[in-house]
């Protein structure tokens, strides 16, 4: 890692986003800072036998029709939130459009999955009688696993480096992660990156299965994600994309852009003694080595954004390991009371979040932390929006899989 | 089916699959350069004629002819009277 840090350093100049609070960054914290829950009642879930949540956060009113049909036959609904979030992310970072096509812009957009509505539609005609006669060209490529990337990549004309990392709910944070090192390795001077996620009735139930599945709150829905509480009982799955435009700091500068945030530390690590169980001491080492990448000290992050889905081990470990290193001073919120678990959108979503945070000078309180878990306490979880300045955040992301991803985030100038 | 049947579930089907213009359906349409259709769209709309008028057209030679939507109505008309007379 320690070669990156002696590279170049690497800027946020742009951010967009679709989330379950509508289109664009302004919705996402406006949702996010008047404290509001995106979380609904989804009755079609009622139909599905052995699902037991009736909860989701979707994307309100975004059907991808502006996007013309030549462009958006190749594109799932996932794929449509990362193009329209990396539109937004394009437009506030004004980048020279003549430099696109350049090789030296490049995408890592990931999903958890390739997209789940497509698949299902194409098999519910197919399995009538195994025949492919009817199969259109727009299949593949909406499935492929790096569609969301390619497509980004197509509608844009960004001809560098494409990469479609794939891990669950640490994705986004990974993608951000890597274009962040192949700028400062200097390989790429520009990167789009982010993840997207379409809500498919598969990933309720995939959480449900494993009792990490909020349903106690059915008939509550703004009450059911519960990061770090003592009555969570889950995950609300969502839906959306975060995208970033992240560049060369040096040009960025020279060019005149507004310098948002920088990204100065990334660690993604794997944990292989269980594939779903997390792992505290894991998720201590990776936030220790993404400090290690920045050069700082754990005393000098002024804010955590957690990966707190409000699943019962996954709270529990991380806050154990927030302690370890943190201690109980620093603020540690969690934006997924608010959001739900937005899966692989998440650690774009959240990210934009945390720098939005740090621009405006005031943290995002947990929602619906009404009683901590005593097994959470330790570290600094608010409750209230508190107005601070904050030069260092660092945010996380773990998955299934054992994956564990953390960035540190410094304040722009 | 009478052949203006025929054109004209020729004519909503491409509509509704690629979003055209009913304005823009006439039989001199360039299918690539009017229509703005290309290749893989070439490929979906064989799936979309053979789904929408019960008739087998991909392996065809003929297809390779076709340029307008005039074509397209005159080929598929082909197709469905050598489909109703084997039948």
């Amino acid at each position: 890692m320690d070669i990156f840090r002696s590279q170049r350093r690497v800027a946020v100049t742009g951010m967009g986003a679709v989330s379950p609070f509508g289109r664009g960054v302004t919705a996402l914290i406006s949702g996010l800072v008047e404290g509001r829950s995106a979380i609904k009642i989804l009755d079609e879930l009622k139909e599905y036998g052995g699902l037991r949540t009736r909860l989701a956060a979707l994307v309100p009113g975004v059907d991808g029709k502006e996007i013309p049909r030549s462009k958006r036959r190749s594109m799932s609904r996932q794929s449509i939130f990362a193009v329209l979030a990396a539109q937004e992310a394009l437009a506030q970072a004004a980048l020279p459009e003549t430099e696109y096509g350049s090789g030296r812009y490049g995408v890592v957009v990931g999903t958890t999955i390739s997209s789940l509505e497509t698949s299902e539609n194409f098999f519910a005609d197919h399995f009538r009688d195994k025949s492919f006669s009817r199969m259109k060209t727009s299949l593949f490529f909406k499935t492929m696993n790096h569609s969301a990337a390619a497509n980004v990549a197509h509608f844009f004309g960004l001809e560098g480096r494409l990469l479609a990392p794939a891990a669950a709910c640490a994705t986004g944070c990974q993608a951000l992660g890597y274009a962040y090192e192949m700028i400062a390795s200097g390989v790429q001077d520009v990167m789009v990156c982010g993840g997207t996620e379409e809500f498919h009735p598969l990933s309720a139930a995939t959480f449900d299965l494993m009792n990490a599945a909020s349903f106690r709150y059915n008939d509550r829905p703004e009450l059911a994600s519960r990061p770090f509480d003592r009555e969570r009982d889950g995950v609300v799955c969502g839906e959306g994309a975060g995208i970033l435009v992240l560049e060369d700091l040096q040009s960025a500068q020279e060019r005149g852009a507004e310098i948002l945030a920088e990204i100065s530390g990334f660690a993604t690590l794997t944990e292989t003694g269980s594939i779903a169980e997390p792992s505290s001491a894991a998720m201590q080492r990776c936030m220790a080595l993404a400090l290690a990448d920045a050069g700082v000290e754990a005393g000098s992050i002024n804010y955590i954004n957690a990966h707190a889905t409000a699943t019962e081990k996954g709270d529990t470990a991380e806050a154990q390991a927030l302690l370890g290193l943190f201690g109980d001073q620093i603020p540690v919120s969690s934006l997924k009371g608010h959001l739900g678990h937005t899966l692989a959108a998440s650690g774009g979503l959240e990210t934009i979040a945390t720098i939005e945070m740090m621009c405006r000078g005031e943290l995002i309180p947990t929602r619906n932390l009404d009683e901590i878990d005593p097994r959470c306490q330790g570290p600094r979880i608010f409750t209230a929006i508190e107005k601070q300045t904050t030069s260092l955040a660092l945010k996380n992301n773990f998955a299934l899989g054992g994956v564990n991803c953390s960035l540190v985030i410094r304040a722009g100038q | 089916m009478t052949d203006t049947e025929i054109i004209s579930l020729v004519n909503d089907s491409l509509v509704e699959e690629f979003e055209l213009e009913i304005s823009t359906m006439v039989s001199e349409a360039e299918i690539f350069a009017d229509l703005g259709l290309d290749s893989l769209d070439i490929v979906d709309m064989v799936v979309v004629l053979e789904g929408a008028l019960g008739i087998k057209i991909r392996d065809d030679a003929g297809l390779r002819e076709i340029h307008t939507l005039g074509d397209i109505h005159q080929f598929v008309l082909q197709k469905k009277r050598e489909t109703e007379a084997a039948s």
